[in-house]
């Protein structure tokens, strides 16, 4: 029987997936996948996550904790960087996201933490794939292989990206669904809702936000539908990039969106007690501020978010926004 | 030029006093009270933590008392701490202040960076560089009068005899240091107030417990950030010693591990700089138990990622050290009176397990 790597669905798994999921398989090994947040799911992970951490990281615990008896390994990964600029790491919480969990949870399989930096240099992440896959006595060439055909997944999962589908529906396209945009061709308003991945794509959390402002006819457009190219582009604008890769994508898809005005509203989705976002969203606010042309509206979340409450505040901020565009 | 820096603990004398001897005047922030925190807590961002308020909230109140230059220190992440130059000059400039934040990141980054903005300083004073170094070293020798002195105080207040003397000759000393110029002078004033706190009646033969205090820097350096908390547990008969003080890793005299010690220490837990001071809090509490202390305080503002990572670990350190550790997160709705209460109990408990241990207890 083959070994099982658990991948929980959560932090991380919303931007890099494809790749780990493809080169785990490629390696002759099998790959289980923690079951979409429930509230059972964020209860657990509030039992056994520190009280004071935010809500995504609550949940990854509750992830582990689902994969306890379902896998062989589970695949928790230190991610220090992965791209060339210098200056830019994750947050604290993804550095140290390997010893939360070993200290805080007990009676779990072996943990796969392998430390992922890959501003080193080119051959950094093959080398760290290469350390994988003699973990599993696997020979070099498979490895060579499944190294490549995860970054083709990768590729190919970036493209789809590009091309407006969200993370969600791109991974089901890999996986052979059809998934229409869903998006609706003809928008009322377009708005661009920005945040964490792992914020912005689990429907539990947020409360299903962007299918609720679907419904009422808005266009959702988000940082990963930004290419890579562009986001990069957007950095020259400020003066000193922030420290945290997924906040450098929010802070200049947030630019790009301001400055191309191709949208009538932003819509931040924030963390409650997120530390990098209480830097990102004040930085938002003001730069939406300083040019005055397009609205502006910060979300936070937590364990508790209503839908109630929730759905009054975007139904507000939808119709002003519809008022101010007729009255244009 | 008028500048203005951070206000933290007592080093505004040693502040004070190098940008005076740069030729320009300095505005020192007000001790930061309640209307700094008013200040600040109304123009930053929501999870901002503590220090970032508190240091808006200053430099607001320096504004208003003319300063036109605010020197503070950077920093390269994954702490928050390092962007706050950039997002404090943008929350100033849409309060419409055209007031100029000059961040010195690390020489060790960009040496020129950093030499072109001491340029920037003592360029228009027409300071030269020989001046510099010496109103430097001058201003350093100070700090390190201010950490002994407070190290010092700290030592001395769990024995007094009577409660307040300490403190009070304390800010005496504080007095004297600031009018003392030169390094001589320096030198003399550290002899003196040495003895003045060494004059302070004291019971030498009470037992005392030994706490440790850890945490983010900022927090653990100002007393208002923490209520007090070393006058605090100091009066109750608590001998502190804190893992930070800012001349540190120059000497030993403040029974200070150096931080290649201390990392190798905690990398049994964790091997990963993790931004702030996370691992210090970790690797300083299991040296606070090699030394025999009795508990360890971990002070953290609401928010601080670093400090929350090194939370779940401090428990698995607790639990193999059987060093207890009692973790306070402090914002702007901390108040001094459940502070207090938190301290007593664990003081309590400190002083049964001790008992305990030493048979006493029944």
């Amino acid at each position: 029987m083959p070994v099982k790597i658990g991948i929980p669905r959560a932090l991380a798994y919303y931007a890099y997936y494809p790749f780990w999921k493809e080169f785990f398989q490629k390696l002759g090994l099998e790959t289980v996948i923690s079951q979409v947040t429930t509230k059972q799911i964020l209860d657990d992970g509030v039992k056994e996550a520190v009280t004071d951490a935010c809500v995504p990281i609550k949940v990854f615990h509750g992830h582990v904790r689902d994969l306890k008896d379902k896998a062989d390994y589970i695949f928790v990964p230190r991610l220090v960087s992965i791209n060339k600029e210098k200056t830019v790491t994750f947050c604290p919480k993804f550095l140290g996201l390997p010893n939360m969990i070993k200290t805080s949870m007990t009676g779990l399989p072996p943990l796969i933490d392998i430390r992922v930096d890959l501003k080193k240099g080119k051959l950094e992440l093959f080398k760290i794939c290469y350390r994988l896959g003699r973990k599993f006595d696997v020979g070099l060439w498979t490895i060579v292989k499944a190294y490549s055909s995860g970054m083709k997944a990768q590729a190919k999962y970036q493209q789809l990206l590009n091309e407006q589908y969200s993370p969600i529906e791109a991974v089901n396209i890999l996986d052979g669904e059809d998934s229409l945009l869903a998006n609706s061709t003809d928008p009322k308003l377009k708005f661009a809702v920005l945040g964490f991945p792992y914020t912005i794509y689990d429907k539990f959390v947020n409360v299903d936000i962007i299918n609720k402002l679907r419904k009422l006819g808005i266009k959702v457009l988000t940082a990963e539908m930004v290419p890579p190219k562009i986001l990069l582009q957007q950095a020259k604008k400020v003066p000193k990039n922030l420290f945290w890769n997924f906040s450098n994508q929010v802070l200049r898809a947030a630019l790009y969106y301001l400055d191309n005005s191709k949208v009538d509203g932003i819509i931040h989705v924030t963390a409650f007690g997120c530390g990098p976002d209480a830097m990102v969203d004040k930085m938002i606010e003001l730069e939406a501020k300083q040019r005055g042309k397009i609205p502006f509206m910060s979300i936070t979340i937590d364990e508790h978010t209503g839908e109630a409450g929730l759905m009054t505040r975007i139904e507000a901020f939808v119709d002003m926004l519809a008022l101010r565009r007729e009255r244009s | 030029m008028k500048i203005t820096f951070p206000y933290m603990g007592t080093y505004h004398i040693a502040f004070k006093m190098l940008i005076e001897g740069l030729g320009h005047e300095a505005i020192v922030p007000p001790k930061p009270s309640k209307k700094t925190l008013t200040y600040g807590t109304q123009n930053s961002p929501e999870f901002a933590c503590l220090p970032f308020k508190i240091l808006l909230g200053s430099y607001l109140e320096a504004i208003e008392l003319g300063a036109e230059m605010v020197i503070t220190s950077g920093g390269a992440g994954p702490c928050r701490a390092g962007y706050y130059g950039v997002l404090h000059q943008k929350i100033l400039q849409d309060l419409g202040y055209d007031t100029k934040i000059v961040v010195m990141e690390s020489p060790f980054r960009n040496i020129f960076d950093f030499l072109g903005k001491i340029r920037s300083v003592i360029g228009p004073s027409g300071v030269s560089w020989w001046t510099f170094g010496k109103v430097f070293r001058k201003a350093w020798e100070k700090l390190k009068v201010l950490d002994d002195i407070e190290f010092l105080s700290h030592q001395i207040r769990p024995f007094e005899l009577k409660r307040g003397d300490t403190t009070n000759v304390f800010s005496k000393c504080l007095e004297i240091i600031d009018q003392a110029g030169t390094i001589p002078e320096i030198n003399e004033v550290r002899v003196i107030a040495k003895k003045m706190l060494n004059d302070i009646p004291v019971d030498r033969s009470r037992q005392v417990l030994k706490v440790g205090i850890v945490g983010e820097i900022y927090v653990v350096l100002e007393p208002f950030a923490n209520h007090d908390i070393e006058i605090t547990l100091g009066e109750m008969g608590v001998l502190t010693h804190r893992s930070i003080y800012l001349s540190d890793w120059t000497r030993e005299s403040t029974g200070y591990e150096s931080t290649q010690k201390v990392i190798e220490v905690a990398s049994p837990y964790i091997d990963e700089l993790f931004g702030g001071h996370g691992i210090y809090s970790v690797g300083h509490s299991i040296l606070y138990s090699k030394k025999g202390f009795d508990g360890v305080v971990q002070l953290a503002p609401f928010t601080c990622i670093p400090e929350i990572v090194a939370k779940p670990i401090l428990n698995k350190v607790t639990q193999d050290y059987n060093i207890p550790v009692l973790t306070v997160f402090l914002d702007e709705q901390t108040g001094k009176a459940g502070l207090q209460t938190r301290l007593e109990a664990f003081v309590d408990l400190l002083a049964q397990k001790r008992d305990k241990l030493e048979g006493i207890a029944i």
